[in-house]
């Protein structure tokens, strides 16, 4: 027998990746001869199950707006543009909100993509580095003057999104686990927080401001700054029950104060 | 103290409380350790929370050992991280590839066995195993395409694999069956060929005909009870062989905890026959 030339290997797996995901693509004669066999089937269908197979578990709101069927095609259509790139599926999909965004088919669904991020955003909750809880204790007993220049670290596993178009939040919730999608829906926009404090990811509904104030917090700007941010989108948030309702949600894994770093830059310096 | 594992069952999330509370004399279970590879969170907890009371096995599906590029530094660096944490009793791979260029097809592929081929596999495993810190089993696959080229016998190939890498194998007695019957070959042939000495590991699954071409194609879909064939193929191989840590691998169409470890009942039963008929 013929010893293979170097590198037939690699040429065998350039042709058969070719063969597997475009049927029509040009290969090699022997990767051609092996295509038409009826069983080279097997491995299209498990490489193209396993791919949605996984984006269907990620996006599990979706699927159940949309049904199953429906789905399963536009997911043939993602997997060949952006098939994964490393081997964990429960991470696959990042990019599917922005797909739906400019999916055709999907357009009479302008809410879809939000839903999607949702999904999304449990997922990265999901799978988060776990943290400690900030004491919501801790925060209260501060002096209001430290208290404006505290800033709160969201944890890892606290997510938050605004859609100013559509009731993504509850379209999405009602979606997910057992809700309820037949209920009436007042068309307005919603923001949503999730959160995973222990084991399980929660979710809530979020208001502008609240969202306003978390990104702000993100940003590494301080209460009284995240306070502004807040109020500069919705004038009368109520900002003493938006801390304590994410405080105690668990939103927070740090705190830290900035205000003694104008004199005493050495010490509590972060940066 | 160490136990002896005894049949074990692959591990799925909806069975995370029955798998649990469950009690065997050397119960194990077994998962992909790609479904681990996440920051933090409850899939961790869960498996740390089962590691606590019973044996795991790592049974990897992207290491990409039969691919022509090293593994994925990246991946093994996770791998070795999750085997770190958890101390399985068993880590394992297949002799396949599922990566390629820098995508991740998740399937197990095919490849001419050639000098070429075993060259490269046995350097893979060599750096998966000092990466690791420990030896791996490989597994062989299931077949569905003829392919030209093979210059090696499979297990041949499988055989000096584990001579030049110091690997022990894993068994997968449906590959086996699911491969004869789509190739042809005597399925009783491979399994009394197959080196004894180096089984770390045996899979038992369930198959299914291809729903085009029906009992031509059978598929290993991992989808249904164990086959009788299959059964009788285990039992042959356990007599020659003797008792090996075994596996019920099912990961579709799922059924209830209790369906699933009644065959893992039946091949813990079987795995004392062996012994009692030795004593």
């Amino acid at each position: 027998m013929a010893v293979p030339a170097p590198g037939a290997l690699a040429r065998f797996q350039d042709g058969f990746t070719s063969a597997l995901l475009a049927p029509g693509a040009a290969v090699a004669p022997e990767i051609a001869a092996l295509a038409a066999q009826p069983a080279f089937a097997v491995y299209r269908n498990t490489v193209m199950k396993g791919c949605i197979d996984a984006l269907q578990a990620n996006y599990p709101a979706v699927a159940r707006l949309v049904g199953e069927e429906w789905f399963r095609a536009a997911a043939v259509i993602y997997v060949h543009e952006a098939p994964p790139a490393v081997p964990m599926l429960l991470d696959y999909g990042a990019a599917f909100a922005d797909f739906l965004a400019r999916f055709e088919p999907a357009a009479e669904l302008p809410y879809l993509p939000g839903v999607a991020r949702l999904d999304r955003l449990w997922t990265e909750a999901h799978g988060a580095p776990t943290e400690d809880v900030l004491d919501p204790a801790a925060v209260a007993g501060l002096a209001p003057e430290v208290l404006a220049a505290t800033v709160l670290r969201p944890r890892a596993a606290t997510r938050w999104a605004w859609f100013a178009d559509a009731p993504v939040y509850t379209i999405w919730s009602r979606n997910r686990g057992n809700g309820v999608p037949e209920a009436e829906l007042e068309w307005q926009a919603e923001g949503a927080f999730l959160v995973r404090p222990r084991d399980a990811v929660e979710w809530m509904p979020l208001d502008a401001a609240g969202c306003a104030f978390l990104d702000a917090c993100a940003a590494g700007s301080t209460l009284a700054a995240a306070a502004e941010a807040a109020l500069a989108v919705q004038g009368d948030a109520d900002l003493a029950r938006l801390m304590s309702t994410l405080l105690a949600a668990g939103a927070f894994s740090r705190m830290s104060h900035i205000a003694e770093r104008r004199i005493q830059p050495s010490r509590n310096d972060r940066a | 103290m160490t136990t002896v594992l005894t049949a074990g069952l692959g591990l799925k999330p909806q069975h995370y409380d029955a798998a649990l509370a469950s009690r065997a004399d050397g119960l194990w279970f077994e998962v992909h350790p790609e479904n681990y590879m996440v920051a933090g969170g409850p899939r961790l907890a869960w498996l740390e929370a089962i590691r606590t009371r019973h044996a795991i096995s790592l049974h990897g599906v992207a290491l990409s050992l039969a691919a022509d590029a090293e593994p994925d530094p990246a991946h093994l660096t996770r791998l070795a991280g999750l085997v770190r944490r958890i101390e399985p009793a068993l880590v394992s791979e297949h002799l396949a590839w599922s990566a390629w260029r820098g995508a991740y097809y998740p399937d197990l592929l095919p490849f001419p066995r050639t000098g070429e081929a075993l060259a490269r596999i046995a350097d893979n495993v060599s750096r998966a195993q000092d990466a690791l810190g420990r030896r791996i089993a490989i597994e062989n696959p299931a077949h569905y395409l003829r392919l030209d080229g093979h210059a090696w016998d499979e297990i041949d190939f499988l055989y000096e694999l584990a001579r030049r890498t110091g690997c022990g194998l894993l068994l997968d007695v449906n590959n086996v069956y699911v491969g004869a019957r789509n190739l042809g070959y005597a399925a009783e042939a491979y399994i009394d060929a197959f080196p004894g000495c180096l089984v770390m590991e045996i899979h038992l699954a369930g198959h299914t005909p291809d729903p085009n071409l029906g009992e031509a194609l059978l598929v290993d879909s991992h989808d249904a009870p164990v086959a009788p064939e299959v059964w009788a193929l285990y039992e042959r191989v356990i007599r020659r062989i003797g008792a090996r840590p075994t596996l019920i691998e099912r990961d579709d169409n799922l059924p209830e905890f209790a369906e699933l470890f009644a065959e893992r009942e039946r091949a813990a039963a079987m795995l004392r026959a062996p012994l009692a008929a030795a004593a």
